[in-house]
């Protein structure tokens, strides 16, 4: 293939990849802002000017989204700056003091990661229960962190140990405590490595459906991925108010994406590339 | 010793132990205790059962559940197709994307909204594009003839490639993602040097670009098979595992059998399962990885 043919064989198929996914969205997008009879038209209307926001209005005021949206934003958030803090406490001996099995401690964390879901949650789900957690915020915060800590502690460890060593030994040396050298020195040199974790936490946590699932199950304690997975329709599908449920569950992710690709894809590949 | 050197000897591990706690007993613990579980008759609606003992009774029983070895074949099958054309298609998607063209950094971004967007609304959303009546798959193959749409979700051959192509869908993006990083790390050195030899851009392919690639694909593969091997969450929103169980998955039967029907003995024998074959795959990929290293 000479070099011209391949940058348009090449630059035909990312067009052709763009596409294939924005039609999709773009279709579900389209549906939120469609009325119930222009959704279920049969042969289906691709395109119409009568264009409603019916659905976000019955899906905040008349069905829980709101709660669901409140739900995950308090869950996420707090399981976010739960496993951020414990992340950083655990990293910090791990990259730079001396500690006896260091290797065996990384390789705890992990193995935790291999775990599958399903080999956790029924015991998980006992202990919460004992714990009267089901249906609590901590409940689901508490498995998230757990979950979490694995990519925390992996994606810190190796901020902390790009650092170099005189940094934190000029601070010791002022008289600062080890523990103070971390806050006010390390941490914010090391803010990019944080920062990184802390959206890869945070989008984990937005999106998981299968512990929540099963340790929230009251409706008014649903998050969005449960909310969405069981929006309740009385005879038909509601699917105008699933794709606006959909729509808003999004739109934070989008944004995360669009403005920290560059810090996701870091966090993602720190492991795959040098690992 | 003095009382200064003890503290700041366990000045580390006291950093360490919260996380340490919480990975014990909300990781290890569990595991550990789905082993116990395993061994046990537990019965959630008949408590008055109590929680016998009752050895490997459990395992014996799945040996012959037809059901749990049609989800096991379903989900080696979904396992295979899916990890598979991810990092084909991956990789294709990251040859493409390592060339100089323009906006790249944008279709990056683009490229990682799949990726971002939670599993359960990529699932409602095809579930609704896949619909038998109003959906646009039907629109798109059949056009203005109602009359030959088909409910793909409902036949067991369509809605296996279904949910297979879903994920696929969804996933090949992350691939490409992983697989552009690594061929971002490869010397551009290598490829000068190998055209002064006369290597044609096949043979600079095979011969450099995949050896040097060949971590990361270990490693995007090994990610890739552990989480198709829990997949939960689409099937639950696009099938529930049917029709007639054709699209039965591990968890998923593990899932109705521990919380559905309260086997907890039984669900838990099957989450063992799946647990050994994680830990199979992961030392599997793991000693090909360090093997060569």
């Amino acid at each position: 293939m000479s070099p011209t043919k391949k940058k348009t064989f090449f630059s035909c198929l990312i067009i052709g990849v763009v596409f294939l996914y924005l039609i999709p969205y773009m279709w579900f997008g389209l549906a939120s802002f469609k009325s119930q009879r222009t959704l279920t038209a049969i042969p289906p209307v691709i395109y119409t000017h009568q264009l409603t926001l019916h659905s976000y209005h019955v899906a905040f005021q008349q069905k829980d989204l709101l709660l669901y949206l409140k739900n995950s934003a308090i869950v996420a958030i707090l399981a976010t700056l739960g496993s951020i803090a414990l992340g950083v406490l655990a990293a910090y001996p791990l990259a730079r003091l001396k500690i006896r099995g260091k290797n065996l401690f990384l390789l705890l964390f992990l193995t935790v990661s291999m775990f599958p879901q399903m080999a956790l949650v029924g015991p998980i789900w006992r202990i919460m229960r004992t714990l009267g957690w089901l249906n609590t915020y901590q409940g689901l915060i508490f498995p998230y962190i757990t979950l979490t800590l694995p990519l925390a502690v992996w994606i810190l460890v190796r901020f902390f140990e790009q650092l170099p060593q005189e940094i934190e030994e000029a601070a010791l040396v002022d008289g600062c405590t080890p523990l103070k050298a971390l806050w006010k020195v390390i941490l914010p040199l090391a803010a990019p490595g944080v920062f990184t974790a802390a959206i890869l936490i945070f989008i984990y946590a937005w999106n998981e459906f299968f512990f929540a699932l099963l340790i929230m199950t009251y409706p008014a304690r649903h998050t969005l991925p449960v909310g969405i997975a069981l929006f309740p329709g009385e005879y038909t599908m509601p699917w105008g108010e699933i794709a606006a449920a959909s729509v808003v569950a999004t739109i934070p992710l989008i944004c995360l994406v669009l403005f920290c690709e560059r810090y996701i894809i870091s966090g993602l590949t720190a492991g795959a590339v040098k690992g | 010793m003095g009382e200064g050197a003890v503290k700041r000897a366990a000045f580390p591990y006291l950093l360490l132990s919260p996380a340490f706690l919480f990975v014990v007993t909300l990781a290890f613990f569990p595991i550990a205790y789905s082993f116990w579980l395993s061994l046990h008759r537990i019965v959630f609606v008949l408590p008055h059962l109590g929680e016998s003992f009752i050895g490997l009774e459990n395992f014996a029983r799945l040996l012959q559940d037809t059901r749990a070895w049609q989800a096991l074949k379903f989900t080696l099958l979904f396992v295979g197709t899916t990890t598979l054309s991810e990092l084909f298609l991956g990789l294709l998607l990251a040859l493409a994307l390592h060339q100089p063209i323009f906006g790249r950094g944008l279709i990056r971004a683009i490229i990682l909204i799949p990726w971002a967007i939670p599993t359960v609304v990529s699932s409602q959303m095809w579930r609704f594009l896949f619909n038998d009546q109003y959906g646009f798959l039907n629109l798109l193959f059949f056009g203005n003839h109602p009359e030959l749409y088909r409910a793909f979700l409902a036949e067991p051959i369509s809605a296996m490639v279904a949910v297979m192509a879903v994920d696929i869908w969804k996933t090949t993006p992350f691939c490409a993602l992983i697989l552009l990083a690594g061929l971002q790390t490869i010397p551009q050195e290598l490829y000068e040097a190998a055209k002064v030899d006369g290597a044609g851009r096949w043979r600079q392919f095979v011969h450099i670009t995949l050896p040097m690639l060949r971590p990361t694909i270990v490693l995007a593969l090994l990610f890739r098979t552990l989480d198709a091997f829990r997949v939960f969450d689409s099937i639950y929103v696009m099938t529930q595992g049917g029709p007639a169980d054709a699209t039965l998955v591990l968890q998923f039967y593990g899932y109705k059998k521990m919380f559905a029907e309260g086997l907890l003995g039984y669900g838990a024998a099957i989450s063992v399962v799946i647990f050994l074959f994680s830990l199979v795959v992961s030392i599997f990929y793991l000693r090909l990885i360090f093997l060569k290293k």
